[in-house]
């Protein structure tokens, strides 16, 4: 019904199926998201956490991107690791010999 | 010199979300740096209208906390490029945003942008006072119509005694935005004019918006009205008035009732 009115007065292509469908994806992940309001900053986080157990990172070199799609979303984190890297693990024993 | 530019009005729904974006975007398509910073906690909005709704990571409370920094929670649009945007969060309250916090955060983001567009919540309350507390100048949107000019006028005392450059006895430069402004009622007075509203509030203007579906067109599809379709009535109106925030002087284009809607919408692309 009011895609026909749209058709009806705007005439041009209808922008509010583009809407409707934003709508749907950005609210079915709101609405998952109820009760577990950090779960991104929780899952960096803890990502973060494993990583620096091994690599000695910098925080300013991480970014984390977010893609929500339809059915699936993408959680990309990226982090960068200088080259010839001096793990955590290794360097500890260094000291400690 | 980075401004910081808080966009206000009191009132809601009268076009502060819009016109953030149209302004930001139309600010950075002229080769401006650009943040947009939604201080809408709670209820954020200008993601969906700037269509990084499916990107936000972290966001402004994050950074106020100190849980990311800064560069990680900036989105960058994906059409223009030297435009970004800060989200607000969704799932905190405004209680959650302290003075000092906001205060880190603008200071921060005064050394990277030309610009910084503060969109303001809706009332008077924290959220809103937060949005204009560290702000060099204010647009105040307002729509031709009683509560919006009353609600307005609220807020220009507020922003004549509750900013830190208030504070520091100093004045905060404030400009009217009146948006939703349509002609025909204008004429028929059935609603107020330009003139009324300009005689009440007592300053200067800074554009007129007309009312136009292609507002609703381009929050549809998530994107400033600026950047979906430049030619437009409202865009033209929006990118005049980006080119007087930067202190050109153009004369101002008052919509007239002379020419039928479509014949507004369709015609007039010379200029």
């Amino acid at each position: 019904m009011s895609i026909n009115l749209l058709r009806l007065f705007g005439g041009r292509n209808a922008t509010a199926p583009v809407a409707r469908e934003r709508l749907q994806i950005l609210l079915a992940h709101e609405r998952g998201l109820l009760g577990q309001p950090d779960l991104l900053v929780t899952l960096r986080e803890e990502i973060l956490a494993v990583v620096s157990r091994h690599i000695q990172l910098d925080p300013d070199k991480v970014t984390v991107k977010l893609d929500r799609g339809k059915t699936v979303s993408t959680l990309e984190v990226d982090i960068e690791v200088p080259n010839g890297f001096e793990t955590v693990v290794r360097g500890g024993r260094r000291a400690a010999g | 010199m980075a401004k910081v530019l808080v966009v206000t009005s009191g009132k809601g729904g009268v076009g502060k979300t819009t016109s953030t974006a149209a302004l930001g975007a139309a600010l950075a398509q002229r080769g401006e740096s650009v943040a947009v910073v939604d201080f809408d906690v709670g209820l954020r909005n200008l993601d969906l209208v700037m269509g990084a709704e499916r990107r936000v990571v972290f966001d402004l409370i994050n950074v106020v906390q100190g849980v990311a920094k800064l560069q990680q929670a900036l989105i960058r649009d994906k059409r223009v490029e030297n435009l970004w945007l800060l989200p607000a969060s969704q799932t905190r309250d405004k209680d959650a945003l302290t003075d000092e916090g906001v205060g880190r955060v603008i200071a921060d983001l005064r050394t990277r942008f030309d610009w910084v567009l503060c969109d303001s919540p809706a009332g008077i309350e924290r959220g809103a006072t937060l949005a204009m507390r560290y702000a060099d100048e204010a647009v105040i949107v307002t729509n031709p119509e009683v509560s919006s000019v009353r609600d307005s006028d609220r807020i220009i005392g507020m922003l004549d005694s509750k900013t830190v450059k208030a504070e520091k006895g100093e004045r905060i430069t404030k400009h009217v935005l009146i948006t939703r402004y349509d002609p025909v009622r204008a004429a028929k007075g059935e609603m107020l004019g330009i003139d009324d509203i300009l005689e009440i509030l007592a300053i200067p203007l800074l554009g007129i918006i007309p009312e136009s579906q292609d507002v609703l067109r381009a929050s549809n599809v998530g994107s400033p009205v600026t950047l979906n379709d430049a030619a437009s009535a409202p865009a033209r109106a929006y990118f005049d008035a980006a080119r007087r925030l930067t202190g050109e002087q153009i004369a101002m284009l008052v919509p007239t009732e002379r020419r039928g809607f479509m014949n507004r919408l369709l015609g007039r692309r010379a200029a």
